[in-house]
């Protein structure tokens, strides 16, 4: 009995010297959304992390990676929950992923009290960008108002003078929608922030009736997922296209163009959105990515798989530059900050609160040479733009 | 004071409340007759959108699409009662809820086999994309022909029920389920009937909105709980109940997302409306439900005879 018990121990305590020893490989965690309806972008993050997995041979320097992914539910707690997963049980290194800026707000603090890292690959809220801004947390993406405040940038120099404002109830709806009115000198002539989440409202007859009510001159929504498909359906049933111009953030992507093509939709041709990235950016990079991605799964990749492309990238850049010496956090940090690597965007760098500072364009809906929608860039709108929030962070 | 706007918003509550009743006729006939909480009946309506998508993606017509996805989920509400509700109709309520919440995840997890997670959009003719107009007030031809078809349901149950044998049956079974069955009538074929005839009508509610918002996974489980709002509102087992809880409901709905954030802004600034608006909205119908449910337990239009 005491000899067993001896041997289980020695056992034991041979499999933790092991698993101490067996620092040779780097941990990531990666939290996105697989099931409801949102699972169409955690799809396209997790074969973009595939994808970029494939590129670098499973291998960061001399450490084999390990990669863990979960799933958020679309939910707030649950992501908490998965993200305390991987922290505990797991002992990931870095955790990386999260589309929605809720699900990132609730799960930041488990990641960032632990000491690891923390990379967000799309939610840029603005607490995290200004006060809530941490030495271990990093962006991939932009800040939630970037993007919007492109747009405005681009309504004004258009001309126009009046907008209707459209976007869901939730913490990046309000900083999109303070994004497109902090740069947009025109008047905004209606608002509605609509129900989101697992049972997010799809039918927008009401808020529709009312923008057209407005004689707004502009349409500025923000519908990411599958919203945006049905968003763009309606708008164009309701007879609005050709009367009220739409100018989308996150709405009319790879993820939504597709369907809007085997809808029919081709109201949506011509449409401008603003984005940090676009399929037809020229460097050897985001060529390889977008050429591989395509043959690999027949359709373009979206700007969340872009970005969580390069947050593998990101990871990469800094596990090599510090030797696979991942218990050194300042340097791992300082490497990190430094972004030398090469993004799919083209080479960016990070402010203050490590959230990117970098271009944003305008993109145009088009059909490609194979007869399929795309976006492609028309112009620059913003240029090595920092978001509103850094001066918030002390850091 | 804009009357188009109110006019399209009165038709935009018409055509949501239309929907509701689709979906809740059937779900208050199983409920009032069998005695059967069915919260998988927001799976027919899911599945309904993915037969018809299926068939409009194959044959290029709408309307082939809805006529097959009519008897496919007429079909699939006969084999979900025979093969499954049939043996739990002396069970416990909480039985009920358990077997088929079941059935939500299995027919979630089937649908998500079969079509993937993307979802599926269901292109409509051109002509269905377009627009009424009406003097100064447009609206889309599509959201029309969900009202026309709405109503023409109604009046065909209103008719089955209220005019036929078999609504006799069905009215009765409602009412006093012991004394049908002592009178010697075939009750297992009754349950059959009005299971597969609600499961196609709530799969008829996800054919109609899926050309708006897209079929996905667990589209019916959002929408089911407003349907048993419906349901309780009206009156267990009452399709007329039904009819007018859904259209209330269904106007409400819409009235206060168009018209609440300037109603309260009357009283507050517009920072603290614009974002009261919304949520108070999304709770007006559970106010209304918790309201009945004080002062009129057995709904506004209860069927006759029930105690």
């Amino acid at each position: 009995m005491l000899s067993k018990l001896i041997r289980t121990a020695v056992i034991a305590s041979a499999v933790i010297m092991t698993g101490a020893a067996q620092a040779d490989s780097v941990k990531i965690g990666f939290v996105t959304t697989l099931t409801t309806p949102a699972a169409v972008i955690g799809e396209d993050m997790k074969n973009s992390v595939e994808l970029a997995m494939e590129h670098i041979g499973g291998k960061m320097g001399n450490l084999d990676v390990e990669l863990i992914m979960e799933d958020d539910g679309f939910k707030p707690d649950v992501g908490k929950q998965k993200t305390d997963k991987l922290v505990k049980q797991d002992d990931v290194d870095f955790v990386t992923g999260y589309i929605w800026s809720h699900v990132l707000l609730a799960s930041a603090k488990s990641v960032l009290d632990a000491d690891k890292f923390l990379i967000s690959a799309n939610a840029g809220p603005s607490q995290m960008a200004g006060k809530r801004c941490h030495k271990n947390f990093f962006s991939t993406s932009w800040q939630n108002d970037q993007t919007p405040m492109a747009m405005g940038e681009h309504l004004n120099q258009k001309g126009v003078k009046s907008i209707y404002v459209m976007a869901p109830n939730y913490a990046a709806g309000k900083d999109m929608v303070r994004g497109v009115e902090s740069t947009f000198t025109g008047k905004i002539l209606g608002k509605d922030m609509t129900k989101w989440g697992a049972d997010a409202q799809l039918d927008f007859s009401a808020e529709l009736a009312k923008a057209k009510a407005s004689g707004a001159e502009g349409i500025f929504v923000f519908y990411p997922g599958k919203a945006g498909g049905a968003f763009i359906k309606q708008y164009q049933q309701a007879g609005l296209q050709g009367k009220m111009d739409l100018y989308s953030v996150f709405t009319v992507d790879s993820i939504a163009l597709p369907k809007l093509q085997a809808g029919g939709l081709s109201g949506v041709l011509g449409s401008k959105n603003t984005q940090e990235w676009s399929p037809d950016i020229l460097n050897a990079a985001n060529q390889r990515f977008v050429g591989d991605y395509l043959k690999k799964h027949g359709k373009y990749p979206s700007f969340y798989g872009a970005q969580s492309y390069d947050a593998i990238m990101l990871i990469k850049s800094a596990v090599e530059k510090v030797g696979g010496n991942l218990d050194d956090k300042d340097a791992v940090r300082a490497a990190l900050k430094a972004a030398d690597f090469d993004s799919v965007r083209g080479k960016y760098s990070y402010g203050n609160n490590h959230m990117p500072i970098q271009n944003f364009y305008l993109r145009e809906v088009v059909e490609d040479d194979q007869g399929r929608w795309t976006t492609r860039i028309v112009s620059t709108v913003l240029t090595n733009h920092q978001d509103p929030y850094a001066k918030d962070c002390k850091m | 004071m804009d009357w188009n706007l109110l006019i399209t918003q009165l038709l935009n509550g018409l055509q949501l409340g239309l929907l509701l009743f689709l979906l809740a006729s059937g779900l208050t006939l199983i409920f009032g007759i069998m005695d059967f909480i069915n919260l998988s009946h927001g799976s027919f309506y899911m599945i309904g959108a993915y037969f018809c998508g299926s068939v409009v993606a194959k044959t290029g017509s709408f309307l082939a699409g809805i006529l097959f996805g009519l008897v496919g989920m007429f079909a699939v509400g006969a084999l979900v009662e025979w093969f499954i509700a049939r043996k739990l109709y002396r069970a416990d309520h909480l039985d009920h809820v358990l077997v088929t919440f079941g059935l939500i995840l299995i027919f979630d997890t089937l649908v998500h086999l079969i079509w993937g997670a993307a979802g599926m959009a269901i292109p409509l003719p051109d002509v269905l994309n377009g627009q009424i107009t009406l003097g100064s007030l447009v609206f889309p031809v599509y959201r029309t022909l969900i009202i026309v078809a709405g109503l023409l349901v109604a009046a065909i149950l209103f008719v089955l029920v209220t005019k036929t044998r078999l609504g006799m049956l069905i009215r009765a079974g409602a009412s006093n389920r012991t004394m049908v069955e002592a009178l010697g009538i075939n009750i297992n074929r009754l349950f059959l009937f009005v299971f597969a005839l609600g499961a196609a009508m709530a799969g008829l509610a996800g054919m109609l909105i899926a050309p708006i918002t897209e079929a996905s996974i667990g589209m019916g489980n959002d929408i089911i709980i407003v349907a048993f709002v419906v349901v309780i509102v009206g009156g267990i087992g009452s399709v007329k109940g039904a009819f007018y809880a859904a259209l209330i409901l269904g106007l409400i709905d819409t009235m206060s997302r168009s018209y609440l954030d300037v109603v309260l802004n009357l009283a507050m600034p517009v920072t603290y409306a614009e974002t009261a608006a919304p949520a108070l909205s999304a709770m007006l119908i559970y106010i209304l439900m918790a309201a009945v449910l004080a002062f009129r337990p057995q709904g506004l239009f209860p069927p006759a005879g029930m105690k």
